[in-house]
């Protein structure tokens, strides 16, 4: 796909590649420190430089790394760290399926390629536009995923390299850079909300923060994000007008 | 600058187990097309799960109980703020990591 015949195609401008490129760049700084902060994790946890470009490249998942990262420093068994892996990331099957109906249209082998790279920050970016009224396409969505997908392994290697020279990449807040960016994306879908429904929303807002809670006295958060966020999805179907 | 062949299993079969949850919707729902409920109860997803990411960073289980982490909860406010004032995604994520940096040096 050439950026020239993007540019004198005749699809509108913010359906196309350099669109989602040019969409991805405020999220940018989160992937950087967080891939900065996974590969300096992944340094101290005794994990090569070579490991953490293909960890990066492969498994592509932030909080994955890091778990993974310190299971390979406690010599945790590889079908542990593997389910583990699996665990944590299971809430994609929740992302993408909330996106994907926007992309049926396009062929089976686009869909698998966007569903390949999609993060929490590209579906919040997506989500957001589609929130604020706006479309989406497989070239946008494609510029989106691979800026964050190359600056996310170009950050990890970074991290990875310097890690031997920076052993608390938390004294710096760069860990926070993600929770932050998660709340940015709330706030946003809650501001493109109809004032009539604002209401409900954040009812819902509510009813997360507190199963997030409770559930949290029984299982581990990564399950907690998945059932709390199934039983209020359902909670706002029923109770919508 | 090496790779144990150990390690490269296990990034291989972590490989897979985050491909299949991101690929599956995307290869079911291209076929398939879905009831007016289930569209409905997708698109309450994204608040969702935003707010379960945000309350995961904000909640620590101890072996008793759970409680709030304080640092965090100090560097949600001005994030917080920021967020609901610049409307500015990377505005945002500079003042929450800012604010936790200020946190950690002075608690």
């Amino acid at each position: 796909m050439s950026i020239a015949s993007e540019l004198s195609g005749t699809k509108p401008d913010s359906l196309s590649f350099l669109h989602g490129v040019k969409d991805c760049i405020p999220t940018l700084l989160g992937y950087v420190c967080i891939g900065f902060a996974a590969g300096i994790v992944g340094a101290s946890s005794g994990v090569s430089t070579m490991e953490i470009a293909f960890m990066s490249a492969l498994v592509y998942a932030g909080a994955s790394q890091f778990i993974m990262c310190s299971m390979l420093a406690a010599a945790s068994p590889p079908s542990v760290i593997i389910l583990t892996t699996f665990i944590v990331n299971a809430r994609h099957l929740l992302l993408s399926a909330s996106l994907a109906p926007y992309f049926s249209k396009y062929s089976l082998w686009k869909n698998i390629g966007i569903g390949a790279l999609l993060t929490d920050e590209s579906f919040g970016v997506a989500s957001d536009k589609l929130a604020k009224g706006g479309q989406v396409s497989d070239r946008w969505m494609n510029g989106l995923n691979i800026t964050a997908y190359l600056a996310w392994i170009a950050s990890c290697v970074a991290g990875g390299v310097l890690g031997n020279w920076i052993s608390r990449p938390e004294a710096f807040g760069l860990d926070f850079a993600l929770p932050a960016m998660f709340l940015a994306l709330l706030i946003s879908q809650l501001q493109s909300v109809q004032t009539s429904k604002l209401k409900h929303r954040l009812l819902l807002v509510l009813c997360m923060a507190v199963l997030m809670y409770l559930l949290s006295w029984w299982v581990p958060s990564h399950i907690s994000v998945i059932v709390a966020t199934m039983i209020t999805a359902t909670i706002g179907v029923l109770t919508d007008k | 600058m090496s790779i144990n062949p150990n390690v490269l299993y296990i990034i291989i079969g972590a490989m897979i187990v985050t491909a299949i949850p991101r690929i599956i919707p995307f290869v079911v729902l291209q076929r398939l097309a879905l009831p007016k409920p289930v569209l409905q109860w997708l698109s309450y997803i994204p608040i969702c799960i935003f707010t379960a990411l945000v309350m995961e960073n904000l909640l620590v289980r101890t072996e008793s109980s759970v409680t709030l982490n304080g640092q965090v909860l100090m560097a949600v406010f001005p994030t917080l703020v920021t967020a609901l004032w610049s409307k500015n995604l990377l505005a945002t994520v500079v003042v929450g990591i800012v604010s936790m940096a200020v946190v950690r040096l002075l608690w």
